[in-house]
């Protein structure tokens, strides 16, 4: 099977920023706002140790 | 208004122990089903759609779901956290998924999504006993 991890990732933070944000508020306003903070900070902060790690592999 | 759930949103009196117990159940057994139950119609599809879509995907990418072994504590934390999906668990183990793949490439991930399904939804759990409390 082959599949991209960085796909799997985001996959992920999709579903995980999902579901918090619809337990944490109520308002599909807030929830929208809350779910994308929640994904964007999953996908940067992935992007960022991603590149940290290829000057200093652990 | 009637699709909306936020009629249903303020705070009432606590639910007696036995309706206690049945949401709780319902809502480990079906993830979502006692927002449903409680007239939290939108959260509760929400749930009842992306936690078990999130173990399918699991067991897709040849995650593995673990035993109950009190002899590795890793292992037995994990057999936790993939049984508190409820029935999709229940129905995989009956069609004898989730034997796991360590070879593949994707096995670390499928354990990811599998576990992570099951804590979500203890959290859901308890976001529904919450409600069923009067708390939220």
């Amino acid at each position: 099977m082959t599949t991209s991890h960085f796909l799997l990732m985001v996959l992920y933070a999709l579903f995980v920023s999902l579901v918090f944000a619809v337990l944490l508020k109520d308002q599909p306003r807030e929830q929208l706002k809350t779910g994308a903070m929640m994904f964007g900070g999953f996908i940067g902060v992935a992007y960022v140790l991603g590149w940290l790690m290829f000057p200093f592999p652990l | 208004m009637g699709t909306k759930s936020t009629a249903a949103e303020r705070p009432r009196a606590a639910a007696e122990p036995a309706r206690l117990a049945l949401i709780c159940a319902l809502s480990w057994l079906f993830p979502g089903a006692g927002h449903l139950l409680q007239g939290r119609r939108e959260k509760g599809l929400v749930f009842l759609v992306a936690l078990p879509l999130m173990f399918a995907i699991g067991l897709w990418l040849q995650g593995r779901l673990f035993p109950l072994e009190l002899s590795d504590p890793l292992v037995f934390l994990g057999a936790i956290a993939d049984r508190g999906i409820g029935a999709p668990y229940i129905i995989a183990r009956f069609m004898d998924a989730g034997a796991g793949t360590v070879t593949a490439a994707s096995y670390e991930y499928g354990n990811t999504f599998l576990m992570t399904a099951g804590l979500l939804n203890f959290l859901v759990i308890l976001d529904a006993f919450d409600i069923a409390q009067g708390r939220k």
